[in-house]
Order: C-alpha cells, then structure tokens, then sequence
C-alpha cells in the first residue's frame, strides 16, 4: 500500500538509530539487553501501582497512598515484602519443576521484547520474520504456567493450568489470523515493517482485527474477563496459590509484564508503534502502551468472568469466524483494490466490522442458551 | 479414541473466599461439571441455642445479633416478638414503627450486600461491591445514629426499642429515602442488561417451583421461583397490615432471578419506610417490663419476613427467667439444603454463582 498518504508523519525521521546504533554489534546488544530489561522491570512496578491507584478510582475509593506520595512507593513496599518472605514448596510437588516454573513462564516474555522497536532503530534485533517470532515466543510462557499448576500439586491449581493450556490452543488461532491481516496490509513479516506501513494506524484500516487481536490477547493473558486460570472467586488463584515469596513475585511480574507485552503488541500492530506527530517517538510509544494498559483495566474491573464453556465457544463461534473473514476481506483489498483510497477502505472495513459483528452477537449469545461442553 | 477419566473430589471451603464464611462442599467433579456435591456445615458452630437455655431472656438479647450479623436488626425484632408473645407483653405504637423502619433499612442493607457479593462470586474485582457499599454505609450510619454501634445493633427490646430515634436521625432518613431509587436504578444501568451478567446467570442454578416449596424455602429464593410468599403478607406481624406494597416475584427461579427480586425488594422496602415515616406517632417507646422477666409456662413461635427468608424464634418456658428450649427456625439454613437440587450438572464456576445467589450468612446456618 505504497499509495497511503502520510498522516502521522515521514517515515525518515531524523532520531532514527543505525541498525548497530552504539558503533558495534555487540555493544548494541548488550545495551538493548539493558534497556528491555530495565523498561519491563520499571514499567511492571509503575504499571501496578497506575493500575491500583486506578482501580480506586473506578471503585470510589483512594486507592493506596501511604507509602510515599501518592502512594508511589506501595510497589516497592510489595516487593520487600515478598523478598523477606519464605518461599515454600509443597510436600509432595514436583520441586524441580515448582522451582523451574517461574522462570520458564517469565523468560518468553522478555524474550518478546527483542523485536520491539522502541523508536526508529530502536530495537535489539529486527528479525525479517519477527511477527512470527513474536506469535511462537510469546505463547511458550504457558508452558510455565501449566508446570506451575502442575508441580504444586494441587487440584486448584490443575484445575487453572488446564484451563490455561486449554484456552491457549483455542485463542491463538483468531490472535494469528488476526495479525495475518495486518501483515498482508503492511507486506512485512517484521515488526519493524509494520511499524513502518503504518502511515495510517492500522487501527482504523483494520478495526475488526483490532477487536479480535485484543480479546484473544485478553484471553491470551489470562485477564479479565477470560481470567479462568486465575479466578479468584473459583480457584481463589488458580495456578499460582502454592507458591509463595520471590517465586510468586515472578509469576506476578509475568502476569504483568504479559499484560505490558499486550499493550506493547496492540501499540506495535495496531496504533502506529512509536510514531507520532510533534513528540519524541519513545514518548509517543508509552503514551500509547499506558492507553492500552488503561483499556485492559478498565475492561478487567467493570466486566464480570465468562464460564469456561463460554470462553471456548466465544474463541471458536465468535473470535474464529470473524478472524477468518476479516482476513478473506483483507486478501481481497490488498490484491484485487491496491489503488484505492485509504479513506475509502476505513469506512469500508468500519461498515464491515459493524455489520461483522451486530450479525455475530445476533446469532451467537453466551447468555441465549445453555452451551454444551 | 475415548480417554479414559475419572471423577474428582474437591473440597470448596471451609477457607475459601467465596464461601461467605465457613462453609465446606465436597464437590466431585468430572473434568469441570460437578456431579456430586456433599454441603459440610458445622464450622462455626457456636452452640447458642443450648447457651441461651442457661442464659436469661435478657442476656440471650445479644447472641441474636449474632446470628445473622448482617441482619441484626431483623434477629433481635423476631426475637422480642417471640419473647412479647411469651410473656404477654404490648408494644406501644412509635416503637413498632421504628422497629418497621429498622427492619426495612435492614433488609436494604442486606440485600445490597447480598447482589454486591453476588456479582463477586460471579468475578467483578469488586466494583460494583463497592458502589453498593456506598450506600449500605449510609444505612450503616444511620444504625450508628439509634444505636451507636455499626454491625451488632442489640437495639430492640422487650416491650419496644431501646433508644428513640435522635433528631438527626429522621432528616437523614428521609434524604436516603429520596436519593436511593436513584442508586438503585444506577445499578440497574450498570448490571441488569449486562451481556456477561446474564450469560452467568441466567438459567444456572434453577429451582423449579414445586421443589422450592418442598425444600420449605423462604424469602428471596422462593419468590424467584415464582412463588408470591412473604410473611409480612401472609401472616402480617407488628403493623405491616397498615403499609402498601408488593411481593416482587420471578418466575424461573434461576440466579438472575434471584438478583432481581433483590433489588425489586428494595424498592418495596423504601415505599414502606416512605409510608412509616408519614405515618408515625409521637409517644412512648416502650412498656415497662419486669427487670427480671419471668414468662408464664408455656410456648410461643414469632416469625418474621427476615432478609434472607422466614426467620422465626420458637420459646418454650417452664416459668423460670431463663427459656427451657430456644430454637431458631434460621432461613440461610433452610434455603442452603436446596442447594444440592440447584448445582448438579452445573459447572464449577456455577456452583460459585448459585451459592452466591442464595445469600446465606454462615452465623445463622451453623448457630
């Protein structure tokens, strides 16, 4: 889609880093080592504290503010806490696995950020097949949520572990189809491509990709309202109610930083990445990842759980038909309508994503009738 | 290829958060549909119905409150009923108004706890919990005004009430009496239609009619179920034959049914309070009884419409201070042995959401 014209700004932007920006190769990899793990360590802490200052709001309350002002210092107060505390392991667990746990669920998550570009340049490595790097590493921290619930041994957290690997098969497949997408309408298979495309985020050609990418990626993280593994009203919390001390720190710093690798993707795909009018691009990049982590809040504290009946036949009835069209629409656009105007096409795909899913929820209601498992 | 699999138990409670208490079930369950459940009671099991046969009528006042302590109020009013009853005693005019309107108030509060916890056990992170105890507190608040306590009121007495009300208390009254149709249509807009709300709860846990009169279930999980029953209509204690209002029933019996006649209740219970105020005398507010009360030989059951059902107090006296049998007739109870007919077949997270619906306070199932 060379035609687009540029609304956010030019591509060539003069803060665009050189491939090997310090000077030398390994230089650079060492400081973007530094730089994705410093970014997740300090946005996880920053995130939880925005996000418990935020529930307060939406619940009519503070929120905490004793430690610090405006209670900046509560993560760090957390995270003592569980530094000082005994990490257990349960008696008749897998110890090897209990212990090894923690750290396969966290490790893909870092890994993912490696082909994230922060600006222009900016990024550890830009793989040709990042899209694809970023679909088969990011789904691999199951595995360490399901060698959690199983090593803890116990029936709560099985019960969570399996809903996890369960929901994880069916939701991947609308989240990829959905991308897929996105990459015919970029010709990119990296991330730096598609940030690259976007003249025009892609959020507004591709809406109802943009729909279903973010609730598989809900789904994906396990947050509400497909939050079956965790479900503290059921399994008061699932996989990870054994573990305790600097070991539950790290399945909580997954969680958040898969909540952060979320907000990070959609920001990637669908919003422009780090472009932007006027501000520094990295500037631009956290404001638009705080949006979407503000959106996956705001979701997780007004809306209730689905049943996980329900959360598969939502994947399979509702996100997977809806995915495949949308990507037989966008193979149409892209091959037979590669001259037309890209406003067109936004109001085409917009009148198509209504009409897509008005339809859908006419026919598929989670609360019509009783689905059969 | 058929897997071979087996059938699970898992013990839900005592310690769990969605248990309202200490309650256990022993679920067996095949992959995520429960197939057999086996309610364990007894862990808060105090023993009061055998303490308060050594106790004067005068002391066993208190341990009422403990029953259902979110629902005092109503505890201590059926008590002093059944003690009145006993004994022969009147209540002079203003004191059974005021008790009508704590009772009400009461059963607002508990019905606002009650949808809030609900809609927790159906996995809200506690907003709309904390909308609701927004306005609880208010109620809250005004218990405080009469009785200077906030959970265990100890406000009734034999022959009346033990405070009257305080100037501040009717203003204040009245202000909630006209802002709370405003919260509570705010939580309809917020709930009612919502699309997950009702995909959770609509047609999970049903408890057909026939089966609910047969389980002798009372209160809101009855007249879900489509049965038009309320004590304060079918046998009108105090002065309820004086106010006008209606018996909200449902007819599929089923959990979101169960939310529904809650917060219809409400707004009943607000038209009585609106009428009770009109409507109240100035006077006494209660009779002089005996400091030691010694009630004739004899037996007395006071029933009342509680929160959660009927809640009856059933006396025996043999003409010492201290009652020779007291038996609490405790609703949560009742309506809890249903709760086997509701969640077989259903999926694990229903049986949260079925427990949730039929509100039981452990304090009043375990005694």
């Amino acid at each position: 889609m060379a035609t687009l014209p540029s609304v956010i700004n030019a591509a060539s932007n003069p803060l665009a880093l050189a491939a090997d920006w310090p000077g030398n190769f390994w230089l650079h990899l060492l400081v973007f080592t530094l730089v994705i793990i410093g970014f997740v360590f300090t946005t996880v802490v920053i995130f939880i504290w925005f996000e418990r200052r935020l529930v307060g709001r939406f619940q009519i309350r503070l929120g905490p503010n004793r430690a610090g002002p405006f209670g900046l210092l509560q993560p760090v107060a957390d995270v003592l806490k569980l530094l000082t505390k005994e990490g257990n392991t349960p008696k008749n667990g897998d110890k090897l696995l209990f212990w090894l746990a923690p750290m396969v669920a966290f490790t893909p998550v870092l890994l993912v950020f490696a082909v994230i570009p922060f600006w222009e340049g900016a990024t550890l490595v830009d793989l040709d097949i990042g899209v694809v790097y970023i679909i088969a590493i990011s789904s691999l921290s199951s595995i360490g949520i399901f060698m959690a619930g199983w090593a803890s041994n116990n029936k709560y957290s099985l019960i969570g572990a399996m809903r996890d690997v369960g929901q994880l098969v069916s939701y991947e497949i609308p989240l990829v189809l959905s991308i897929a997408g996105v990459v015919l309408f970029s010709g990119s298979l990296s991330v730096g491509g598609v940030v690259a495309a976007q003249d025009i985020p892609f959020i507004l050609l591709q809406p109802l990709a943009f729909a279903i990418y973010f609730m598989a990626g809900l789904a994906e993280i396990n947050r509400c309202p497909f939050d079956m593994v965790e479900a503290d009203s059921e399994l008061i919390s699932g996989y990870n109610i054994e573990f305790s001390g600097m070991k539950f720190a790290m399945l909580m710093l997954t969680e958040y930083s898969e909540a952060i690798l979320l907000s990070v993707l959609v920001t990637t795909f669908f919003l422009g990445g780090w472009r932007g009018p006027w501000l520094p691009p990295v500037v631009w990049f956290i404001i638009k990842v705080v949006g979407v982590f503000f959106l996956i809040d705001w979701v997780r504290f007004t809306l209730m759980r689905l049943r996980i009946d329900q959360v598969m036949a939502f994947a399979w009835k509702f996100l997977l038909p809806l995915a495949l069209i949308n990507l037989v629409i966008t193979g149409i656009e892209v091959v037979l309508l590669p001259d037309i105007s890209p406003w067109l096409l936004m109001v085409i795909n917009l009148a198509v994503m209504v009409f897509l899913i008005l339809t859908w929820a006419r026919m598929f209601k989670p609360g019509g009738k009783k689905v059969e498992a | 290829m058929t897997l071979k699999t087996e059938p699970f138990v898992i013990n839900l409670g005592p310690m769990h958060p969605s248990t309202h208490g200490v309650f256990r079930m022993r679920l067996t369950l095949d992959g995520e549909v429960v197939v057999d459940v086996e309610p364990v009671f007894g862990y808060l099991h105090r023993g009061l119905e055998k303490l308060a046969e050594s106790r004067t009528y005068k002391q066993n006042f208190p341990y009422t409150d403990r029953l259902d302590y979110v629902s005092s109020m109503s505890n201590g009013m059926a008590y002093a009923m059944a003690v009145e009853k006993l004994a022969g005693i009147r209540v002079p005019e203003r004191a059974e108004y005021i008790r009508v309107i704590m009772a009400e108030l009461q059963r607002i509060a508990s019905h606002l706890l009650a949808v809030g916890s609900f809609t927790n056990d159906l996995g809200t992170f506690f907003t709309p919990f904390m909308y609701m105890f927004r306005e609880r507190e208010k109620i809250v608040d005004l218990f405080e005004m009469v009785s200077g306590q906030r959970l265990l009121y100890n406000y009734m007495r034999f022959g009346g009430v033990s405070q009257d009300l305080p100037d501040e208390f009717l203003p204040a009254l009245e202000k909630l009496v006209r802002t709370m149709p405003g919260y509570i249509d705010e939580y309809d807009q917020l709930l009612a239609e919502n699309e997950v709300l009702l995909a959770r709860s609509k047609g999970v846990g049903v408890l057909p009619r026939d089966m609910a009169i047969n389980y002798s279930a009372s209160g809101p999980v009855l007249r879900a179920s489509g049965v038009e029953w309320d004590v304060r209509k079918a046998d009108p204690y105090s002065i309820y034959d004086r106010f006008e209002f209606k018996i909200p029933t449902a007819q599929n019996g089923d959990c979101y049914d169960r939310y529904r006649v809650r917060i219809a209740e409400m707004r009943q219970s607000l038209r009585i309070i609106e009428q009770a105020m009109q409507q109240m005398p100035a006077g006494e507010i209660i009779n002089k009884v005996p400091l030691r009360l010694r009630p004739p030989a004899g037996e007395a059951y006071a029933r009342i419409e509680s929160t959660k059902g009927e809640l009856g107090f059933y006396l025996v006296s043999d003409g010492s201070d201290k009652p020779y049998r007291f038996h609490v007739r405790a609703p949560s109870l009742i309506n809890l042995t249903a709760l086997r007919q509701m969640v077989i077949g259903c999926k694990l997270a229903d049986v949260i959401a079925v427990f949730g619906s039929i509100d039981i306070c452990m304090g009043e199932v375990d005694r």
